[in-house]
């Protein structure tokens, strides 16, 4: 289908303020909403109230409003500027609940706006808790047990039902805000006071606890002629009970067998159908139990998410920028993949590399804050790094966080040659291990150092087996250099750089200078190679690919 | 220990062995799923092949039985950039190394399996030696030149099943015989649940044999290799287009375009993965589709008036599918039993069991 000739003025709502949880991602996919809508030849009206955003440069609009994102101001300007169109689903949570608040005050109707992309009965099925529920039971897929509360009686008997622990989870809500999990009626009361307030319709979900299941996350487009695809699937290294927006999380999925995988992927295709969101893309969530496999779905954002922008950069399938051309029409075989060219956006990403987020923290700015980490979203950031393995991403995903840190060093351990587990160290070791926190992955390697084996850590952490023996391997790795200080060979360093090992780190580990290292390893011909993200895995041509450094070549 | 894949060219991939320690000729083909390694490495389509994973880390959940696509391994050698020493995963019953070494692959980590790709992009799938036990590369190369490789030779006879086999699970509406070049177990199990009872038949049974078992339906199964070296295959299906309805999948396809006297041609590398978009012409729907072949239907050389495309590749415009405008006869090149891939084009075996449907009432009309 070409692209809609009905149209011709098209609002586009950005995400306001930098918050934690919605920062400038939504930044960054309303800007490629804009470019591409304007090269197409509509006229963008773009209101955003954070004027420190690149959609509010004016070269992005045709005109563009710094105005508070409320039903007052948003009336007047559509009232104003009369679009035909409001595109939601590009702006995070914000753009989508306003879209639904201008809608329920009948805004859209008296002015004649339709929405496009996902209409707001979608959005309402997607972000409403018992819609969803009740959306996902009649598609056959499996939730975990839960009931609706609208006061603190119903609560309690709701959870007398279930048993704890439980999670609670306000509706409408962002980034999880006011979302806890209850291990014990003592908690439990004040718990529920607090997300039914923080729930914009008073309404919390108290839900079976699936903390320490394993986590993933498919990120999903649809186009009008309901041809539906999967750019990028996610493991996340945390299991359930930590958010998302907190977790290490690595692309693709690494500990699923294909069928398992084929299984979560018809779920999340029948799941956007179900919920109707006509074009665009969506952020599936799954819980998947590690000791039986029973899957369940946790929820759906019917829009460009957070992690979009990490599967469009994971992936090199620019999803917002698609995701709006959608909205006006196009359908995915008549796109043009961008980096191949001559294959079109009608397909799934098959990549080459391993990806791993890890999110930044900055709790010595918040000294009140409990620096646990749960189902509420802390993090102010996040980096993500390529490596052709998991351990070499992983210590570049470490160096790039500006910790201090140049890989995966020891949190707790001075002297690496001298490592003495015992007494209160091996106490607050197991308690970093027990209680998330944002440096548990450095305790982890840690625990490593300290002969404490991998199934221990995975029955205190639920963290998958496979990550925890790559970690191993790199504490392994260390102990080989240590051991080989004085005679180390080129074998042992060429390694080292494949397992993600820097220069400083290796320094430090061999007690030489940073430059030594680079100069000993130049000398021995160990260098790294640049390849590229190009959407097919070598497979076909790249005309326009981004690239990454690697010693795995 | 060292192991070496050696390509005709004189391209030469040093690693380690993961596998058994043997020596192995084949073709070098890269796939891109990112999951079902051990969907491909059971798939007996893939004798003949040394298959390299263009995906970096694979092995990690190990290997499930009952994900099996046939008895046993026939790829002839597997290579990767990094095999996962553990395996984790709920159903997980052995690591993947365990599985090669027992069933004799040869297998190769440690090698930059990109490099590999691109090399292949541009200079086309070619013949390989994958070795532990020689390691002169010299030699190694002059045996990779040396091999028969793929063209002219009956894969079909080294993996088609020796004798009739059944399956049946629960009510059956349907007899459908399965003509075995090395058929995918998910093909069986897709059409049981399509409510079919199946009997599986040597690659080598003729026609009337076939037709002997009075079925409502036959589905030429997938293969390895070139369909033009199968020649008595491609008679039997001469002898039953028109008298049965018939479904051909992959290999099976290819079988149908010849025996409908067209042409088979060899692509430069192929379509190995799980992310092959095909359009169909008729909703103009597309599907994500599994492909494993090397060989491909020419499309100029079918008859326009008897045989109408139903299915393109939206990457490279090859012909995906097609269907006799008056015979009950349809085929495609991908696979829509899936295993390991997505299931968007199992739609398909209902579209089989309505043809066989139509058939019936036909017959009983007559």
């Amino acid at each position: 289908m070409p692209r809609r000739k009905d149209i011709k003025k098209i609002l586009i709502i950005g995400s306001g303020p930098i918050i934690i949880s919605q920062a400038c991602e939504f930044d960054y996919s309303g800007t490629q909403a804009c470019k591409v809508l304007r090269q197409e030849g509509y006229k963008i009206v773009l209101v955003n109230s954070n004027p420190a955003t690149i959609m509010t440069d004016p070269e992005f609009a045709d005109s563009t409003y710094i105005e508070p994102l409320t039903v007052g101001s948003l009336e007047k300007i559509i009232a104003k500027e009369r679009p035909d169109a409001l595109l939601p689903t590009l702006g995070g949570q914000t753009a989508l609940n306003l879209a639904v608040k201008l809608s329920e005050a009948g805004v859209l109707r008296k002015y004649g706006v339709n929405t496009i992309g996902a209409n707001i009965k979608a959005i309402k099925k997607g972000e409403d808790r018992k819609l969803f529920r009740d959306s996902m039971k009649k598609i056959g897929l499996d939730l975990p047990k839960s009931g609706f509360a609208y006061d603190l009686t119903q609560a309690k008997q709701i959870v007398q039902e279930i048993g704890f622990p439980v999670i609670i989870r306000p509706s409408f809500t962002l980034g999880g805000t006011g979302g806890s999990v209850v291990y014990n009626a003592e908690e439990f009361t004040e718990s529920a006071k607090t997300g039914l307030s923080a729930s914009m319709i008073g309404e919390v979900l108290i839900e079976e606890s699936v903390i320490g299941w394993k986590e993933f996350e498919l990120e999903v487009m649809r186009d009008s002629k309901d041809n539906v695809v999967i750019i990028c699937s996610i493991e996340n290294f945390d299991p359930m009970g930590i958010h998302t927006g907190d977790s290490i999380t690595v692309a693709p999925i690494q500990t699923l067998t294909d069928r398992e995988y084929q299984k979560m992927r018809d779920a999340a295709i029948s799941c956007i159908r179900q919920i109707g969101v006509e074009t665009g893309g969506s952020n599936i969530q799954f819980a998947v139990n590690p000791k039986t496999g029973r899957m369940v779905i946790i929820e759906m954002n019917p829009r460009v998410s957070r992690s979009s922008a990490l599967a469009s950069k994971a992936t090199g399938f620019p999803i917002a920028k698609i995701a709006a051309k959608l909205a006006v029409g196009y359908t995915l075989d008549e796109i043009a993949n961008d980096i191949t060219l001559k294959t079109p956006a009608c397909f799934e990403p098959a990549i080459d590399y391993c990806i791993v987020k890890i999110p930044r923290f900055t709790f010595e700015k918040f000294p009140s804050a409990d620096a646990t980490l749960t189902v509420s979203m802390k993090s102010v950031g996040e980096t993500m790094a390529i490596g052709r393995t998991f351990k070499e991403a992983l210590q570049k995903a470490v160096r790039s966080l500006e910790i201090k840190k140049y890989g995966l060093e020891s949190a707790v351990f001075k002297d690496l040659r001298n490592i003495k587990p015992q007494g209160d160290l091996l106490e607050s070791i197991y308690k970093k291990l027990r209680i998330p926190n944002a440096d548990r992955l450095f305790y982890i390697g840690d625990a490593l150092r300290s002969g404490i084996g991998i199934d221990k850590i995975n029955e205190i952490t639920a963290i998958d087996r496979w990550f925890l023996y790559n970690i191993k391997e790199i504490i392994d790795m260390e102990k080989t250099i240590l051991e080989n200080k004085d005679s180390i060979t080129k074998e042992i360093l060429a390694k080292a750089k494949k397992y993600g090992f820097s220069d400083k780190q290796l320094a430090g580990l061999l007690d030489r200078e940073e430059g030594e290292i680079y100069r000993l390893r130049k000398s021995l011909g160990i260098t790294s190679d640049f390849k590229s993200v190009d959407t097919c895995s070598g497979e076909f041509q790249a005309y326009t690919p981004y690239f990454y450094s690697t010693y795995n070549k | 220990m060292d192991a070496i894949l050696a390509l005709e060219d004189g391209k030469i991939f040093r690693g380690r062995s993961f596998g058994a320690d043997v020596e192995r000729c084949g073709e070098v083909v890269f796939n891109t799923s990112m999951t079902g390694y051990q969907e491909i490495i059971t798939d007996p389509s893939y004798k003949g092949q040394i298959v390299a994973m263009t995906y970096p880390l694979i092995g990690n959940y190990g290997i499930v039985k009952e994900d099996n696509e046939s008895g046993r391994p026939f790829l002839e050698g597997l290579a990767v950039t990094e095999y996962s020493k553990i395996a984790s995963n709920w159903r997980s019953e052995k690591i993947l190394q365990d599985y090669l070494r027992e069933n004799k692959v040869a297998a190769i980590e440690g090698i930059d399996t990109r490099e590999l790709t691109l090399h292949i992009r541009q200079a086309g799938a070619m013949k390989a030696v994958l070795s532990t036990i020689d390691l002169d590369e010299k030699s190694l190369v002059k045996k990779a030149r040396d091999s028969e490789g793929l063209i002219g030779k009956d894969l079909v006879r080294e993996v088609t099943g020796k004798r009739e086999i059944f399956f049946e699970g629960g009510k059956s509406k349907y007899k459908v015989v399965l003509l075995d070049c090395g058929a995918k177990s998910n093909i069986v199990r897709e059409l049981i649940k399509n409510g079919c009872r199946v009997i599986s038949v040597p690659a080598g049974t003729p026609a009337e044999e076939i037709l002997s078992e009075e079925p409502d339906g036959v589905l030429l199964s997938n293969g390895p290799g070139d369909p033009a070296a199968v020649k008595y295959v491609i008679n039997t299906t001469a002898g039953l287009i028109g008298r049965v309805p018939i479904f051909g999948i992959c290999l099976g396809h290819q079988m149908l375009g010849l025996a409908l006297g067209g042409r088979t041609y060899k692509l430069k590398f192929g379509h190995h993965g799980a992310n092959q978009p095909v359009k169909d012409l008729k909703t103009g729907k597309v599907s994500i589709t599994v492909q494993n072949h090397g060989f491909c239907v020419d499309m100029g050389s079918l008859n326009k008036k008897d045989i109408e495309m139903t299915h393109i590749n939206l990457n490279d415009n090859t012909l995906e599918g097609m269907r006799h405008k008056k015979l009950p006869v349809f085929s495609v090149q991908f696979h829509p039993e899936a295993a390991p891939g997505p299931h968007d084009a199992v739609y398909l075996f209902a579209e089989f069991t309505g043809m066989m449907e139509n058939w019936r009432a036909k017959k009983k009309r007559h």
